[in-house]
């Protein structure tokens, strides 16, 4: 096998348009053992990224020892990223918490879950009891749980505490591919597949370094690439990234314009007729105030806004526009920047003024950035409710609240559930005093740190955190928990093509480490919730319960899991949903036959403005008379809040490593991924390190309004003006009195898309200077 | 015609809201959305005032004098904390209401004089003013249970 730190992606196996991929079984053990010594292998997949590859792990004296791919599974065929290659070695770090912590006269002490669990129990009671005693309460959580616990989180916030406060970091990641689907499609669910990759003839790649961010979904691409006819490509991206060297087409855009971009492809795919006038007519609605609104950005407007040549625009339009079947996939370069969810629905809008939905080869995969983020958005831990069901729709409320036995009012739906973004202001704003924080680190990963530092550090706000290690974020709570992960607990997570993997139980976690799923099911007995017979609200006591709980949820809803089980699970590869007694095998397309979820006793939203994320009413919506067409939304393009200035010149991206996932949580404890990213940098353009004096190696200061960090400087491909720092890096390895910083996130605004609410981490104004020589 | 009193009312308004607008988002940078729509929005209203100021001018060649007590005031500055902003976004919602029925009151007008230009103008500043009251009723709405019941 290649040196996958070197090459990431490892050998091609190439194939044609239509002919099924290779399968390529990659494999890591731990020094000096060979597979026969391997005492059993456990079915599991990846949650170290949102491709879900499929995967066995190796176990060894009891203790996690390897992996190795899946050949049967529709994701990988047997593949593995160098994430999952080498990162299960985390599991086994000597620093694991294993046990509970609790402040002690400013400082964490180890205690057992009696105390820990005690202390978070009686605090909630005291802020539950009262008017509004709901509103004190926040929860925090992650892309790296999986379905049972997020659902079980769900149903505990929402219909036993009764709270909107409920979102996960999946807020940052991927809301506005949910928003974005929504809004065009009726209801959330990505409509393509990744065997889309094997039938089409052109992939455009929208704000998605797919090459680092997907490694295996990457190397189908690169293997039909390789292969006999292969796919013509597009990059869009602000960096010289591996996909933009390997595309056809580099659109190296100026952050913050990509509803421009697109508005200007879309007018060129209809000057030129590239559109389908048969699909429009029959599937779609707001065709006409479209194209109103895209006929000023003619391709010279466009190279004038985006800064890229006006040729290339044309270029990629003809690619898009001549395309029979394209693939589309959208990632944090549209979502984490301006105009999120208008632009990442601009791109729904090509595929359906071209048809190019729900056929073999033709689809839009709006990506996650985390492998369990569509669990959080199908279960409601996250701002949506369970089973995407419409918050504003009170026959749905009906059905939870049937579902759950409890009364409607219980279930908050007054509003849409609140924002990540909004319930950090509350709780700066001190209303919201109990903040639950479960398996992520806002405290390097949110915008402006040097704020969330001070809200977690806030006097009167208890912080509870649970998680695998003493994060940055757990060293200013107020109780930590000990959480099993990934290959200590049973459980199911779906990836960003639908796909359910079961990932079962291969090793006891350490200590006295709980599964999340236990600590939530531990908390809801302490609380005594209870259902109006008085019966305990969450019935269930472990993972197969729990998901057979959450298949009842979805039943009739676009996410269907009915006809799934574990047994189903097991075995062979995943499987897609909707999963029913009609689809047994799952659904490998959703719309196939151009019939969308946007009939107004179905969809997930009654819409919402696109520039101001103004709610519609349902009477609005049901006027739309949408019958099963799709909504072809339109906007203009306007400036990010933030654009460079004077005093801050230059403008910073952030983004990811293909070695580091997170905050380095468990990335920086496997050797080799350490070794191959070990440090922070800044990148930036030859021109713009001449003109501050900077050579490659040099120390840099870049400073925002918000904060400044200090980093080698990396001198290379980014577009001139721009510059960009990856976002893992934080300071849980460096001792306090010796932290330099180094967070991309001091320096990001706080601010967010009106519809998604996903936070800009793509544009903001920086200054550069020069501090001293490299070493 | 008294159409120029109504284009007149309307366009100050326009004005008074957009300077509004930038006023409630300065007052309340910490609610970043808030911020950033009511800069927003304020370049929304100086867009509308602008377009309406030919028509302004035009028919105020035909007008007799101002009727009295024509304006009103219905903004008096900013407040602080979770209720002042919910009383600022309703400031704001109340003066953007007054310009969605001067708006239609000019369609109206428009009509009656067959003005196609201002009838045109008003049918797409009024759909833009819709969309400021849902934005401006869908926040106040959500902000409006924690600031009533749970803040302290």
């Amino acid at each position: 096998m290649a040196d996958r730190i070197v090459d990431p992606w490892g050998d091609r196996t190439p194939f044609g348009a239509g002919e099924s991929w290779p399968v390529r079984v990659d494999q890591h053990l731990a020094a000096g053992l060979s597979p026969a010594d391997v005492d059993r292998w456990v079915q599991s997949a990846s949650i170290l990224h949102s491709n879900g590859d499929a995967m066995d792990i190796a176990v060894k004296d009891q203790k996690i020892a390897g992996v190795r791919g899946r050949a049967a599974d529709r994701v990988n065929r047997g593949r593995l990223d160098p994430k999952d290659l080498y990162g299960w070695q985390a599991n086994n770090s000597p620093d694991r918490l294993t046990r509970p912590l609790i402040r002690r006269d400013g400082r964490l002490v180890e205690t057992d879950w009696d105390t820990a669990m005690g202390r978070i129990v009686e605090r909630s009671r005291q802020l539950l009891d009262g008017p509004g005693g709901w509103g004190h309460f926040g929860f925090y959580t992650s892309g790296q749980l999986f379905l049972e616990e997020y659902y079980t989180l769900g149903v505990l916030g929402k219909a036993g505490i009764g709270t909107p406060h409920m979102d996960g970091n999946t807020r940052l990641c991927t809301a506005t591919a949910a928003a974005a689907l929504k809004a065009s499609f009726g209801t959330d669910g990505q409509p393509g597949s990744y065997a889309d990759v094997d039938f089409c003839d052109a992939i455009a790649l929208w704000g998605h370094n797919v090459a680092e961010t997907q490694t295996v979904l990457w190397m189908r691409m690169l293997d039909r690439r390789r292969g006999p006819n292969p796919p013509a490509m597009l990059a869009v991206d602000p960096r010289d990234t591996p996909v933009a060297r390997e595309a056809d087409v580099h659109l190296r855009v100026r952050p913050g314009t990509n509803l421009a971009l697109v508005n200007g492809l879309l007018r060129e795919i209809v000057q030129r007729g590239w559109h389908d006038d048969r699909y429009i007519g029959e599937h779609t609605i707001g065709f006409d105030e479209l194209s109103r609104t895209v006929e000023p950005y003619t391709p010279e407007r466009v190279a004038e806004i985006c800064d890229v040549p006006a040729a290339d625009v044309e270029r990629a339009a003809e690619l898009l526009g001549t395309a029979q079947r394209l693939l589309s996939t959208v990632l944090q370069g549209f979502y984490q920047s301006n105009q999120a969810t208008a632009a990442s629905c601009a791109v729904n809008n090509l595929h359906l003024i071209r048809g190019m939905l729900g056929r073999p080869g033709a689809g839009v995969l709006q990506m996650n950035g985390q492998p369990t983020a569509q669990n959080t958005r199908e279960t409601g831990a996250d701002g949506d409710l369970p089973g995407l069901r419409n918050w504003d729709n009170p026959a749905h409320i009906e059905e939870l609240a049937a579902l759950w036995n409890v009364d409607p009012m219980t279930i908050p739906h007054w509003s849409p559930p609140t924002h990540a973004m909004q319930i950090w202001r509350y709780a700066e704003q001190g209303s919201i005093k109990l903040l639950w924080i479960s398996a992520t680190n806002p405290a390097v990963s949110l915008p402006d740190l040097a704020r969330i530092r001070r809200i977690l550090a806030q006097e009167g706000l208890f912080v509870v955190v649970q998680d695998l290690f003493l994060t940055e974020t757990a060293e200013l709570a107020d109780v930590v928990l000990p959480a099993a992960t990934w290959g200590e607990k049973t459980g199911t997570f779906t990836n960003a093509d639908r796909t359910v993997h079961l990932s079962e139980k291969a090793v006891d976690p350490p200590g006295e480490a709980r599964s999340d799923l236990d600590i939530f099911l531990d908390y809801a007995r302490r609380m005594d919730f209870r259902d109006t017979d008085g019966e305990p609200l969450i019935g269930w006591t472990g993972p197969e319960e729990a998901f057979e709980a959450w298949k009842a949820c979805s039943a009739g809803r676009p996410c269907d899991y009915t006809g799934l089980s574990y047994a189903r699970l097991r075995g062979g590869s995943g499987i897609p949903w909707p999963c029913t007694a009609e689809a047994p095998d799952g659904t490998e397309r959703l719309y196939s036959g151009g019939r969308f979820n946007t009939d107004p006793d179905y969809c997930e939203t009654y819409g919402q403005d696109l520039t101001t994320g103004a709610e519609f009413t349902a009477a609005q919506y049901r006027a739309k008379e949408p019958g099963g067409r799709a909504f072809l939304h339109a906007a203009s393009y306007a400036p990010s809040p933030e654009v460079p200035s004077d005093e801050y010149p230059l403008v910073l991206t952030t983004g990811r490593t293909v070695s580091q996932f997170h905050t380095r949580t468990k990335t920086s404890r496997a050797p080799e991924l350490d070794a191959a990213a070990p440090e922070v940098w800044v990148e930036l353009h030859p021109d713009d390190a001449a003109r501050y004096g900077i050579s490659d190696g040099d120390l840099v200061g870049l400073s925002s309004p918000r904060g400044a960090i200090q980093a080698p400087a990396r001198i290379g491909g980014i577009r001139p003006g721009t510059v960009f720092v990856p976002f893992h890096y934080g300071y849980f390895d460096v001792p306090p009195s010796e932290r330099v910083p180094r967070a991309a996130n001091e320096l990001t605004v706080t601010a967010w898309d009106p519809v998604s609410k996903q936070p800009i981490f793509k544009v903001a104004a920086v200054r550069i200077a020069r501090l001293s020589g490299g070493n | 015609m008294h159409l120029a009193h109504y284009l007149g009312l309307l366009h100050r308004a326009q004005i008074t809201l957009a300077d509004a607008f930038r006023q409630v988002g300065a007052a309340h940078r910490d609610e970043p959305d808030v911020a950033h729509l009511c800069e927003q929005q304020a370049r929304v209203c100086d867009g509308h005032a602008g377009r309406l100021e030919p028509f302004v001018r035009r028919y105020a060649e035909e007008a007799p004098e101002e009727p009295d007590r024509l304006h009103s005031e219905l903004f008096r500055g900013t407040r602080t904390g979770g209720i002042g902003l919910l009383r600022d976004l309703q400031d704001l919602y109340l003066m953007a209401n007054e310009c969605d029925i001067c708006w239609t009151m000019v369609g109206q007008a428009a009509q009656g004089v067959r003005d196609r230009d201002l009838f045109a103008v008003v049918q797409g500043c009024e759909g833009e003013t819709t969309i400021q009251l849902q934005w401006l009723r869908g926040r106040m709405k959500q902000a409006a249970p924690q600031a009533l019941i749970v803040a302290d």
